[in-house]
Formats: C-alpha cells, sequence, structure tokens
C-alpha cells in the first residue's frame, strides 16, 4: 500500500471551476465568536472586548449556557461618554483594564478585541495595548486584534488573534535545527495525537500555535516549516512568513486521505523515508478507513449542501466526497483563499458548484429547489429549515469538535450520519 | 466605559426582534454589520422557534463602509418588501449602524413602499433590549391604531350591551419572553372562566389589523409592564380604557388579579374565587414546608418579577428577603416601594460585578434571579433558581411551567424549594460532621453528584472578591482575628448558614472593637443576633 493515495494527473479537480460570487445580507457570525473556543484552548489567556451591547450579548449568548464561576472573557461596552472623546476613551480603557486585572491576577495574556463600534469610532486599540503592556509587563501581556464584524467572518477571529500572536513569538537561536510548527487551534486529544505520530517518524521538535499556556508561545524563524491546521489562517500565514517561516503546502488533515497528505508534506519536509512513515502511520490509517466504511454505508450518493460559515466547507466536502461518497450540490464558503485551499480544490470532483460570499435569501431558494439530503448550514437557518422538512447538520459544531487526524475521521462522518439516522429513528 | 462579565439586557434592536417576531405580518428591515444575525439564534435556538425570524439584516463590511450603505440599505428594504410581503414594516439601524447615521427612516420614505413603515430610533449606547421592545410597540400601535385613535377618543365608547359579554386586550407577551407562553395560557383561562372575551392579544401572534382593533375593548390586561406599559398609557389616553395594576404571580396576586379584572369588567368575582385553589398554599402550609422558615433569600430580576418574587417568598412561602433588585431601571420606582416593605436597600443596577459583591455580602440562603446569578451562585457555591429573564435554552422548556395564575404558584413552589436542601439532610448534617457522604460542604444529595464540586469549592467567597466588593463601596476593611478554637467552631456550622454567621460574628466584635474572636464571641454574637 504506498503511503499517499495519487492525485489523478488526468483531472484537475476543481482548480479552475468558476466560483459564484454573491453579495447580500450574509448569515454569518463575527470574528468575536472566535473567543469561545480560544478561551478554553489558552487557559492562561483573558478576552476583553471592546464594543457594544451587542457584542457583549453575542458572546453571552453564544457561551453563557454554560455556567461559569470566573467567565474569561468579558466586554469594556462603550457608552455615549466614551462617544463624545477619544482621549477619554482611552483612560477609561486603562481603567476598565485595571480594574479587570485585579479581579484576575492570574491572567498572563490580554487580548483587546476590536468589534464593529470600536474601529468605526477608529479607536486605536493597538495603540492602547503596547501603552498598557509597558504598564502591566512583566506580568501581564497586552495584545490586540479585531474580531469586528464588518471585517471578520466567525473563524477569522482565530485567525486575527494568531496573527496578533506571531509578532510576539520568541525568535530560536540561529544555530537551531529546523523546526516543525502546527498553526490553528486543535484540540487537545488531536494535539496529542499528532505530536505522537510525528515523534514516531522521528521527525522534531514540533510545536503548536496556538500554545495550551500564553506563557509557552513556541519559536519561529528562517527555520521555522509550519503546517497549517485550519483552513483560515490568511492573515496568521502572512505574518509567520514575515517572520521567516515557510508553508508546507498539504490539504487540511481530514479524513484519511487529508491526513495521509498533511502528514506527508512534513515528513518529506524533513526527509523523514517512506518505511518510517509507513510505519508510523500504517495501522492509524487502516483502523481510520475501516471505521469510516460504516459510515459510507449511510453517506455514499446522499446529496449535500453547505451554507457558507467557517471556511472548513471546501476541505469537509472533499472528504465527504471522496472518501464517502456523498454528492456536492453546493459549497458555500465565505472565504476562498485560492492558495491555501489550491491542493484541496484539485482533490474536489470536477464540476462542483462552489459559491464564495452569500445572498441568504437566494442561497435558500437554490437550497429548496435543490431539496439535497443533506444541508450544513448555522444555527440561525437550521431549525427552520428542519421544519420545511429537510435535514440540517449545523456548522458551528464542525468547529467545536475534534475533526482532525485518523482518530477522528469517522467521528467527523458521523457528524453528518447523526442527523440523517435520527430522521429515520424519530417515528413522524 | 463599564466592564461587563455578563449584561442582564441586550442591545434595544434585540427588543424590536422580539416584538416583530411575536407579531405576524411584520417586518424587520435592520441596518447591522455582518455578524448581527447572532440575533436570529435567540429565537431559533434559545425559543426553538421553527421558522426565521422575520428580519432582514444589511450585513454590511468594512469595505461598504467606503461605498454606499444607504443604498445598501434602500436594496434590502426593498427586496424585503417584495419577498416577504408583509403588511407592515419596521426599520431602523443597530450599533454599530446608528454611528454611520444612515437614517433608514428618511430612506424608507423616498422608496415609497405601499405599506405603512415605522421608522423606529433607537439609541444603543443609552437603552436597552427592553426599552427596545416597549418603545416598537408603542410606535407600532401609534401607527397602526393610530388613525382610528382620534375618532375614539373623540367620544366615549357605547355602553356594551346587556347581553355581550366585556372584552379586554392582553398586552405584553413577546417572543423570547420568560415563560410568556404558558403565562398566556394561564392568563387566558383565568379570563374566560369570569366571563370575559379576548380582543387582541399583543404583540404575541397579533397582525397589524388586530392592532387596529385594540381600541375595540373595554380595558387592557398588561402583563409584563415591562413591553407593555407604555402602550397601555397610550391607550388609556386615546381609548379611555383602564388598565390592570396587579401582576398575578403567586396565589395571593392572582387572586387579586382575578378581584380587579372582574372589577374593572363589572363583574362579581366571588365565584372565580372559591372555585379558585392553588396547591402550592397547602404546600407551603403543611409541615415538611416548615424548615423552610425564615430563609434568607436574595431575589434579583426584572422588576415585574423581582417584586412579584419578593412577596411569594416572604408572604406565601415564609421566606425572608435579606436584598431585592432589578436591572431595570424603568421600574426602580416600583421595586424601591417593595424594598421598603421588606426593610431592605433596594439594588438599581444593570452592573453584574455590583450584584455579585452584594450576594457575596448579603450571603443569603437562596437566590432567586436570572441565569446571571446562576453564574454568581456557582461561584459563591449559593442554591439558586431562575424567576426572569435572561434566561437560556433550558428556561424555554417543552412542559406547560407558567410563573403566573395558580398553576404558576404551583411551579414556583417546586423550583424554588428544590434546590435548598430537605428538612432531614439539612437535620442531620446540623448533628453529625464529618460523614465521609453527607459532609457539610457537599451539595444536596438529592440533586446528585454532578452538583457537588460546583457547591463544595468556594463555600464562602474566596478572600479577593469580598475584598474587592469592600474596597469599591469605598469601606475600610477592618476584621478582628479568629481564634483557632472559634475558627474551628465556626466550620461546625452548617455551609448554607456559615457565611452569614461569619459575618455577624465579625460585625459584633468589630462593633465593641474587640480584636479577637474567641469561642465566646462566636457565642455571644449568636445570641446577640439570635435568628
Amino acid at each position: 500500500m504506498s503511503p499517499v493515495i495519487p492525485i489523478r494527473a488526468s483531472s484537475d479537480g476543481c482548480t479552475d471551476t468558476p466560483v459564484l460570487r454573491e453579495r447580500g445580507q450574509r448569515e454569518v457570525f463575527c470574528g468575536l465568536t472566535g473567543i469561545i473556543w480560544l478561551h478554553r484552548k489558552m487557559q492562561d489567556a483573558f478576552f476583553l472586548v471592546v464594543g457594544s451591547r451587542t457584542c457583549a450579548h453575542l458572546i453571552q449568548s453564544a457561551a453563557g449556557v454554560m455556567i461559569f464561576a470566573e467567565p474569561r472573557f468579558a466586554t469594556a461596552i462603550i457608552d455615549e461618554r466614551d462617544l463624545a472623546g477619544l482621549a477619554d476613551a482611552n483612560e477609561e480603557l486603562d481603567r476598565v483594564v485595571t480594574q479587570l486585572l485585579a479581579r484576575r491576577p492570574e491572567i498572563r495574556l490580554l487580548f483587546l478585541v476590536g468589534s464593529c463600534p470600536s474601529e468605526v469610532i477608529k479607536l486605536d486599540l493597538s495603540r492602547a495595548a503596547s501603552r498598557l503592556s509597558k504598564i502591566f509587563s512583566p506580568s501581564v501581556r497586552v495584545l490586540n486584534y479585531s474580531g469586528s464584524g464588518i471585517e471578520t467572518t466567525f473563524t477569522q477571529g482565530e485567525d486575527a488573534c494568531l496573527a496578533a500572536l506571531v509578532p510576539r513569538l520568541p525568535s530560536p537561536a540561529a544555530d537551531a535545527p529546523a523546526s516543525l510548527l502546527v498553526v490553528g487551534a486543535l484540540a487537545d486529544v488531536v494535539e496529542d495525537q499528532f505530536t505522537r505520530l510525528f515523534a514516531d517518524m522521528g521527525l522534531g521538535p514540533v510545536r503548536f500555535l496556538p500554545p495550551r499556556r500564553a506563557t509557552e508561545l513556541p519559536a519561529v524563524g528562517p527555520q521555522t516549516r509550519y503546517l497549517l491546521a485550519q483552513p483560515f489562517l490568511a492573515d496568521t500565514a502572512r505574518a509567520l512568513e514575515a517572520r521567516g517561516a515557510a508553508r508546507l503546502e498539504a490539504p487540511f488533515p481530514l479524513g484519511v486521505e487529508g491526513t495521509t497528505q498533511w502528514l506527508q508534506a512534513a515528513a518529506s519536509a524533513f526527509g523523514v523515508d517512506a518505511a518510517a512513515f509507513e510505519r508510523a502511520t500504517a495501522s492509524a490509517r487502516a483502523r481510520a478507513a475501516g471505521a469510516l466504511a460504516r459510515h459510507r454505508v449511510q453517506l455514499a450518493g446522499k446529496r449535500i449542501f453547505f451554507f457558507p460559515d467557517s471556511q472548513l466547507e471546501v476541505p469537509i466536502a472533499r472528504f465527504l466526497a471522496r472518501e464517502l461518497g456523498m454528492t456536492l450540490v453546493e459549497v458555500g464558503s465565505p472565504y476562498l483563499h485560492r492558495q491555501h485551499l489550491a491542493q484541496e480544490l484539485a482533490l474536489l470532483p470536477s464540476g462542483t458548484v462552489l459559491s464564495e460570499g452569500q445572498h441568504v435569501e437566494r442561497q435558500l431558494d437554490r437550497c429548496r429547489t435543490a431539496r439535497p439530503d443533506l444541508v450544513v448550514c448555522g444555527l440561525g437557518l437550521a431549525n427552520p429549515l428542519e421544519a420545511e422538512g429537510l435535514t440540517t447538520k449545523w456548522s458551528i459544531e464542525l468547529v467545536f469538535t475534534p475533526i482532525q487526524g485518523y482518530d477522528q475521521a469517522a467521528d467527523l462522518a458521523e457528524l453528518f450520519t447523526r442527523p440523517l439516522l435520527r430522521r429515520l429513528k424519530l417515528v413522524a | 466605559m463599564q466592564l461587563t462579565l455578563w449584561t442582564y439586557e441586550g442591545p434595544p434592536h434585540v427588543g424590536a426582534m422580539r416584538i416583530a417576531t411575536a407579531m405576524q405580518d411584520v417586518h424587520y428591515v435592520l441596518h447591522a454589520p455582518q455578524g448581527d444575525t447572532y440575533a436570529d439564534l435567540l429565537f431559533t435556538m434559545i425559543e426553538r422557534l421553527p421558522r426565521r425570524p422575520p428580519v432582514t439584516y444589511t450585513t454590511f463590511q468594512a469595505r461598504d463602509l467606503g461605498g454606499d450603505t444607504a443604498e445598501l440599505f434602500k436594496t434590502a428594504a426593498r427586496e424585503a418588501c417584495e419577498r416577504f410581503a408583509p403588511k407592515a414594516m419596521m426599520v431602523g439601524a443597530s450599533c454599530t449602524a446608528e454611528l454611520i447615521q444612515d437614517d433608514p427612516g428618511g430612506l424608507c420614505r423616498a422608496l415609497d413602499l405601499p405599506i405603512p413603515v415605522v421608522a423606529l430610533e433607537l439609541p444603543s449606547y443609552q437603552r436597552k433590549e427592553n426599552w427596545g421592545a416597549s418603545e416598537t410597540l408603542y410606535q407600532l400601535v401609534r401607527t397602526l391604531a393610530g388613525p382610528a385613535a382620534a375618532a375614539a377618543a373623540s367620544r366615549t365608547r357605547p355602553e356594551r350591551a346587556p347581553q355581550q359579554r366585556p372584552r379586554c386586550n392582553i398586552l405584553g407577551p413577546a417572543a423570547l419572553g420568560f415563560r410568556h407562553r404558558d403565562d398566556l395560557q394561564e392568563i387566558r383561562g383565568l379570563i374566560a372562566a369570569l366571563g370575559i372575551d379576548v380582543n387582541v392579544v399583543a404583540p404575541l401572534g397579533a397582525t397589524p389589523a388586530d392592532l387596529a382593533r385594540l381600541g375595540e375593548a373595554d380595558f387592557n390586561v398588561v402583563l409584563y409592564p415591562e413591553i407593555a406599559a407604555l402602550t397601555a398609557q397610550w391607550l388609556t389616553r386615546n381609548f379611555g380604557q383602564p388598565s390592570t395594576r396587579t401582576i398575578p404571580i403567586g396565589a395571593a396576586a392572582t387572586r387579586d388579579f382575578i378581584a380587579e379584572v372582574a372589577q374593572l369588567a363589572g363583574l362579581d368575582p366571588e365565584q372565580a374565587l372559591t372555585e379558585a385553589v392553588s396547591r402550592s398554599t397547602w404546600y407551603a402550609r403543611s409541615v415538611d414546608s416548615t424548615y423552610l422558615t425564615g430563609k434568607r433569600v436574595f431575589v434579583f430580576g426584572d422588576a415585574t418579577h423581582a417584586v412579584a418574587a419578593a412577596r411569594v417568598a416572604t408572604q406565601e412561602f415564609g421566606f425572608a428577603v435579606v436584598g431585592l433588585g432589578t436591572y431595570s431601571r424603568e421600574f426602580a420606582r416600583e421595586v424601591r416601594e417593595a424594598a421598603k416593605l421588606y426593610g431592605v436597600e433596594p439594588l438599581i443596577t444593570d452592573d453584574y460585578l455590583e450584584v455579585e459583591a452584594k450576594v457575596a455580602e448579603l450571603q443569603p440562603e437562596l437566590v432567586l434571579g436570572t441565569q446571571m446569578e446562576r453564574h454568581i451562585a456557582k461561584r459563591l457555591g449559593l442554591p439558586c433558581a431562575v424567576i426572569s429573564a435572561p434566561v437560556h435554552v433550558q428556561d424555554f422548556p417543552a412542559r406547560h411551567s407558567p410563573q403566573m395564575g395558580f398553576e404558576g404558584a404551583n411551579v414556583l413552589f417546586d423550583t424554588w424549594v428544590h434546590p435548598l436542601m430537605m428538612g432531614l439532610e439539612e437535620h442531620l448534617i446540623g448533628m453529625f460532621r464529618g460523614d465521609f457522604e453527607f459532609h457539610e460542604n457537599a451539595a444536596p444529595s438529592h440533586l446528585g453528584g454532578s452538583h457537588a464540586g460546583a457547591a463544595s469549592v468556594a463555600v464562602e467567597p474566596p478572600a479577593g472578591s469580598t475584598i474587592d466588593a469592600a474596597a469599591e463601596v469605598g469601606t475600610p476593611i477592618v476584621v478582628a482575628a479568629w481564634a483557632a478554637e472559634a475558627e474551628q467552631e465556626l466550620r461546625k456550622i452548617p455551609f448554607f448558614v456559615r457565611g452569614k454567621a461569619r459575618r455577624n460574628t465579625e460585625r459584633y466584635a468589630l462593633d465593641r472593637g474587640m480584636p479577637l474572636i474567641t469561642l465566646e464571641t462566636l457565642y455571644d454574637a449568636k445570641a446577640h443576633f439570635s435568628r
């Protein structure tokens, strides 16, 4: 068995497929939502949104079902007095941050997160961050990024956050060996699996961004090769390249095929020989392929429609089409990053309808006309579409669940079989 | 700027959405940036509505700001009107759109749509969700019932014919309201039992045409003043309709409500009152409930639910209210008056941290509050029940669970007593300590294992938070030291009253200038405050 499933040279997949670009109402989250998972990943970081009551309301509506003894995010709500003059707003911000840090002395990294209102009134949070960093250093480092809806869509919040972190990463020693950096927040269990796989190949050292603690930042420099674990990290990639790091081109580690090619990209870059790669991955690969077979029975031939949400749509569609035999009706994405998705697009079945951006009403019309077997969409659309008799898979879960790597391939497939099975199970 | 861990209310445009979503045949075009569509989830997920809220967002992005956002709004409004063919439309701006000042009302006039358009002015940086809902309902009613109003005001409504049943409107139930669905059903039942017809329920389920008929009723039943008081006042002025003042939460208040409604309808309430029996009244009287006497409760929520809960807690369940507050500044007066009844300091604030400090200071045995107070109660290890919005998905239950009427009183009894430790367990823990399973720091055993962790974490507030709290109100921190022996004795006091005992003893020592708290001081203080 060859370690890599070859890309058939005869087909370029969707590399040159024209993309339907639409503008209109976009039914998506803003980048602030990224805080919901980032605060769990970096346990000593705190996220302070500078925004309006709407921003505070968004975050608590998303996360407030959990009961917190001590939440690790908050909002500094701008009021009329702040709108009157900017100098005052800066003093106010300093006061709020001081109040916050007095309450939470264990915080090591504070993110000031920009929002639509703070962007529109041009409140300079980067200057505020460097000012506050001086005041509270060395115990607390203060950074800023924008999670505003006008600039970021959902997972782009993570991109903006990590991009803000990159300039603060330490530089490795000049004679340090080449190192691998895996970029994108992954579930801890997935991170541990990848660490083991790389170790088994004799590949290392491997570090992850974001780290679990803000005090354990990985080094980055010209010796760094990085692998994107998530498709929505355009700015982070640019920032890493500015530090001299080089991206390893690969599809994303979703499904057996994606994971294998993703690992292979690192293995090739670090000169891991084919035998060692095979030894390290063979059992996990076989296990994952076996587990997927059960889901293939359920999913093969089923028609699926993706509404734009997280930019994970293209890699997931590739996995569902190639490994589970699903038919892609439309794959919508908030943004298509041609370069980062090049390998993914080449793997997509040719002729797939791709759309970028959204006019939600027209897209709903297309969806209703097509009547797919499964619709991947946000929670604002899921229940209404279910009530119309369509089966849905709410897309946010794809960001909150461990889905990358071999041992999660079947879990990822199950996320799509579950709503179909449920529909069969519930009588009438 | 205000540091906000949790906010009690959303922005005012969410209030407007609650009215639009509650009604039929209206559409709301909201000028808002990409991302503000999160508010749809409140309705489709938290309230689990099987349809999209009737809201179109312009969802502008950064690149649009350089261009013509006004044109974007006009396109959205025109398309929404064509696609959804509503009978009336509301237009407005969210907080970010308010900053760019595109004037949705003016733009819509220019579009000259074939339906009534209500332009909403909702100042996002000053006002909040309930105000937004109240203002929206008021503006809708003014616009839609307005033309008839002038005529109606000029003449008195004709006397009702003797065979004609009296008619009322029910005002207030909205989308995303805490138990509005079931409250409405209860109140409809009570009103029907009295022999009164319901003319219009608004906003829940009402169409623009229904709003135009509001003037035909004899009087108004206002269930949620936060949403409907303003509208009811306008209806009183223009149609001469009186409206109810009693909120029928709790068995006693429900009886008062029946009497008030009957009086407004010119009927005799005697029969309805004789037939009305609440199970909660007997449950609270039964000996099993004796241990509830004097349990110290802290009450916080919207003004309507907080005031009603304080009355039920004291008069019907025999608790002692030690704190009462609201985040509804518009109804602060009502809460201040109620606080006087219980001799407590009213807490009027929308600052979560202030509420937290107050709860930490008072150390109640039960917190009756909102979803936000559940965070506070978890942090302080206190039992808690939810009495008011904001609430999360678990408080939009499938089962019938009103707060109002007699069934509502039954629900309140079960809900509030549940988080408390049951009588026998409470006695045994007072007698024997150090049991490996039923120890004094453990959560009530009837709540299962899952809560044990939460309650045992922090029985008393972490030292930091009390100091913060004290520092904020500016009182100097002087606390007498505890002798080891006294400290040990303090630990023998069951956890749910220990915080109070510690506070009382420290205050007692402080008042008398005692530098050290001994075993004697502890018992002196106990005798002094003897609860």
